[in-house]
């Protein structure tokens, strides 16, 4: 490409326009793997592919169950589309998150941390390889149907902003906000920062754990099914279930978690637009095949310099 | 009838056995305390009734019904609260959050804030320190509120484990006054301390554990003036 | 006479020399039985499947050495199986470029397969030197790369030496890909300077057309040898101090077991192993390629570790057999099920599929795998672990 061509302002737009946009996926991703990792100290492993689901069952719902292929096209999407597929997303991922918790994690409560990674792995290599299915989502990509008209909201320095990127970049901070409410002004989370500081007193003091751990993953799960959706809904291209972009994209968001101080749930917030905008500026002034490395990089700076991440506290082994 | 009935309750810490068939009563309104040396089984004896530890064998009845098998967030509701060993104080919270935690398992509002009102007369320097993070209260000020969250639960049978521990001699008497107060005000208390002489001051009926074992038995009175008690736990020839 | 009267004549530097120099006699031995007796016997295709068992076998021992003997987590394994397998071809393409005028094969009978032909040359031949000496880089660069990687991450908690080695098995494969067209004329070869050729690894298509010098003999050698140090390493007080880490870190290190430097160590010489056996793969196929070697390659060896035990080196080297074997079995049965159904409702293949539920039933219906701690010698001996 003839970088001399784009002007050096536009160019810079854009570049901040996809790292936000990315980097609010990631934010949403990195809540769940953030709220799990503070309440049982693990890292679900499965997460990535709950976000992938997300993004699949959004094109379920949109392509097969409400048949909206070539809508648009044809005068017009339903202005429902959106919400539904949306909300569908986030109710059926919420509900797998959960029965992945009960079935999987919960007979592990008392085990070693290792184990329970280790059958985080197994569930995610399960739920990948189940959505290659023929009968689930089958071997091969799928483009997911546009939900919403190609319309131009604003320009910002002359970078085009079509109402799909306002949707990406605003639906994320919408739930982040929602999820601040909830967990800095509400009972439920009051219950789950009690249970996250210490599992036991907090049961001494009536709270329901298994229920907070359950509510838990069904947030955070429902959170990477709306990420998976603004995914879909962006980038249109949907790579086969068991594909490594998913993985790529679910442990960009880990990272994001663990730079922004795994366990915090507002740096998890920052981390996520912290690696989108790292990634997007380094492919645009860098080199863009290295990608992904500039991911990886950074979390190993992190971890040598400041292991409990940005906002983090440091980490103490109990004795 | 007793409020708290344990019979020959067993935990084992994986291959530790760590009670051996600990049986006592806490009639209602009493102040009964455990008292023994470090690993005697005095806080897993607390931990047993508030469901934190599955015992092995033996039965727990609180109020004429088991607590087999129930969770602890049930025990909470069914009138039981833990002031727990090192004081359990969530140090990220406000006092304010404490409390409102403390009154989680309770579903009416109003007498909630009743109990959290009273419990801020009891201990007047909480009220200073409402919007403060409990993290930076002094160790004196984090026992008081852990008794205070556990009283705006509204128990009727108060565990309290080690309120003296790692206060100053004065901090100590003023809670322990509170702690007479609030049993006198209705509320049946099982006390755990290390300090046997402040125990057997302050309840009405004391056990004495070793090793796991329940050594002895009596009204605190007449333990503190047995011989063997002297000898053992009060450091007195 | 007394074993004792033995102990500071010149009998005992005999003795150190038969037991340092044993298991070497005893790996050509294996070798050789393989190579003379076993292939000829079973035929080219099941030489194949034993020599991709071999490598498993070094790829899973090697592992259980961090995830087992330690109980640390390693999930990057494939990264340093792909940088010894690079840094080997590297020097076997080049410097056969260099030595001999082409890439070609230079070996004596050793390295040489039935299936190739008869042979007629030397026993050992220049390319077999290059071969080897190529597989010892690969593990030196595999083990260079561990050290670094290991020595700041083992300093925190386990689940984070996750992460950051699955991150740097990510970052391997990425800059391996990204590496420049590799050079394929003598010309060319000679005159380019070393260390611009090691930038010229083929990039997104991988390197190819690298000689074939892995037989059975020599993924054999390595077999045995990778056994002989994961079994006495364990026996020794080196494998206490691991295990004492497994169990109990802060304990281990309030007894003087300094972690860091034994988890170091563990995680060096596993990176080494597994670059060798990136380098006997790459010698195998006559290529390899990053894009391959990717963490669903380190998640295969890690459910090996898992499901045979972790610490168990036989119940590693047990599972490795059977998951290598197990997909050509599952291939079989889903293809003959597969003929009796219309092509709608066939079979897919399966074998990830049972491969998660095995890791996920395994951890909660016995968590410590197969074997556990134990060896399979073990069983009859005792069936209580010693007490600690």
């Amino acid at each position: 490409m003839d970088t001399q061509s784009i002007d050096p302002l536009m160019k810079l737009v854009q570049t901040l326009l996809d790292g936000f946009a990315v980097g609010g996926m990631y934010a949403l991703i990195a809540l769940g793997y953030t709220m799990v990792y503070g309440i049982l100290k693990f890292i679900n492993f499965a997460h990535s592919d709950v976000f992938t689901l997300g993004a699949w069952v959004s094109w379920g719902l949109a392509a097969r169950a409400l048949r909206l292929e070539g809508a648009a096209d044809a005068g017009g999407t339903p202005v429902w589309a959106v919400p539904v597929v949306l909300l569908g997303a986030m109710l059926l991922c919420g509900t797998v998150g959960f029965l992945i918790e009960r079935l999987a994690y919960k007979p592990l409560r008392a085990a070693p941390r290792l184990n329970v990674l280790i059958t985080a792995i197994g569930v995610s290599l399960l739920l990948q390889n189940v959505g290659q299915l023929r009968v689930v989502f089958g071997p091969y990509p799928k483009s997911m149907p546009a939900l919403l008209p190609d319309v131009t909201l604003l320009y910002v320095a002359g970078v085009r902003v079509p109402v799909v990127d306002v949707l990406v970049i605003g639906l994320p901070l919408v739930l982040m906000l929602g999820l601040e409410w909830l967990i800095f002004r509400t009972r439920v989370g009051l219950a789950m920062r009690a249970v996250s500081y210490n599992t036991q007193t907090a049961a001494l003091m009536g709270v329901n754990v298994n229920r907070v751990i359950s509510f838990t993953f069904v947030l955070g799960s429902a959170l990477a099914a709306a990420a998976g959706f603004l995914y879909a809904l962006k980038y249109v291209g949907l790579k086969q279930p068991a594909d490594t972009t998913w993985v790529m994209l679910g442990l960009k968001a880990f990272v994001a978690a663990v730079v922004g101080g795994i366990g915090n749930v507002r740096g998890a917030m920052l981390g996520g637009f912290a690696i989108g905008l790292l990634e997007f500026l380094g492919v645009a002034y860098l080199e863009p095949l290295y990608r992904d490395v500039y991911v990886f990089a950074v979390l190993i700076l992190v971890l040598l310099l400041r292991p409990a991440g940005i906002l983090g506290r440091a980490a103490v082994e109990k004795v | 009838m007793a409020l708290l009935e344990i019979r020959d309750l067993h935990v084992h810490y994986g291959a530790v056995h760590a009670l051996q068939g600990i049986s006592l009563e806490v009639a209602a309104g009493q102040i009964v305390t455990l008292i023994g040396a470090n690993g005697a089984g005095k806080s897993t004896t607390l931990r047993a009734i508030s469901g934190l530890v599955r015992p092995t064998r033996g039965t727990l009845v609180f109020d004429g019904r088991p607590l087999a098998g129930c969770p602890p967030h049930e025990i909470v509701r069914r009138g039981v609260a833990h002031a727990p060993e090192g004081r359990g104080i969530f140090a990220n919270f406000t006092v304010a959050e404490n409390l409102e935690i403390g009154a989680f398992a309770r579903a009416d509002r109003v007498g909630a804030a009743r109990d959290r009102e009273r419990a801020l007369e009891l201990f007047p320097r909480l009220r200073e320190r409402l919007r403060q993070n409990a993290g930076t209260l002094s160790g004196g000020e984090q026992q008081m509120l852990a008794i205070a969250r556990a009283l705006v639960a509204r128990p009727r049978l108060l565990l309290l484990d080690e309120p003296s521990l790692g206060l100053a001699p004065q901090v100590v008497q003023t809670i322990f006054g509170i702690i007479r107060d609030i049993n006198a005000a209705g509320t049946t208390i099982l006390l755990v301390e290390q300090n046997a002489h402040l125990a057997l001051q302050t309840a009405s009926y004391a056990y004495v554990l070793e090793v796991g074992r329940p050594a002895l038995h009596g009204p605190a009175a007449e333990l503190a003036a047995s011989p063997q008690v002297r000898q053992a736990y009060l450091g007195l020839a | 006479m007394s074993a004792a009267a033995h102990r500071d004549g010149p009998p005992a530097v005999w003795a150190h020399a038969w037991r340092s120099g044993a298991p070497l006699l005893v790996a050509v031995g294996v070798g050789l039985l393989m190579h003379f007796a076993v292939q000829p016997a079973v035929g080219a295709f099941k030489a194949r499947v034993l020599v991709d068992i071999g490598i498993n076998v070094i790829l899973a021992v090697s592992l259980t050495l961090v995830n087992g003997f330690t109980g640390q987590f390693s999930i990057g394994h494939a990264g340093f199986m792909a940088l010894g397998g690079y840094a080997a071809g590297a020097l076997s393409y080049y410097g056969s470029y260099q030595l001999f005028g082409a890439a070609a094969f230079n070996g004596g009978v050793l390295s040489w397969t039935a299936s190739q032909g008869p042979f007629h040359g030397p026993w050992v031949g220049g390319g077999d030197l290059l071969f080897v000496a190529a597989c010892l880089v690969g593990g030196l660069v595999a083990a260079g790369a561990g050290y670094l990687v290991g020595l700041p991450s083992l300093r925190l908690r386990g689940d984070y030496l996750a992460i950051v080695t699955l991150g740097f098995g990510e970052i391997v494969r990425v800059v391996l890909q990204s590496t420049q067209t590799q050079l394929s004329q003598a010309a060319e070869v000679a005159a380019t300077p070393w260390p611009l050729l090691t930038l010229k690894l083929g990039g997104a298509l991988g390197f190819i057309g690298l000689p074939f010098y892995t037989t059975l003999f020599w993924v054999y050698l390595a077999v045995a040898l990778t056994l002989t140090v994961a079994i006495r390493l364990k026996r020794s007080s080196y494998g206490r101090a691991f295990l004492a880490i497994r169990e109990d870190e802060v304990a281990a290190e309030a007894l003087g077991v300094h972690t860091t430097r034994y988890k170091v160590r563990a995680f060096v010489l596993a990176a080494f192993l597994a670059g060798v056996a990136g380098a006997l793969y790459a010698h195998l196929v006559g290529s390899i390629n990053a894009g391959e070697l990717g963490f669903q390659k380190s998640f295969e060896v890690v459910i090996m570790v898992v499901l045979g035990g972790m610490g168990s080196v036989s119940g590693s080297t047990l599972a490795a057999i059977v998951l290598t074997l197990l997909p050509e079995l599952l291939r079989t049965v889903t293809g003959s099920v597969n003929t009796y159904l219309p092509p709608a409702y066939e079979l897919p293949d399966l074998r990830m599929i049972i491969y998660s539920l095995a890791l996920i039933l395994m951890m909660i219906l016995r968590p410590q795998g197969f074997f556990g701690l134990r060896e399979i010698w073990d069983w009859r001996v005792r069936r209580r672990p010693r007490p600690a």
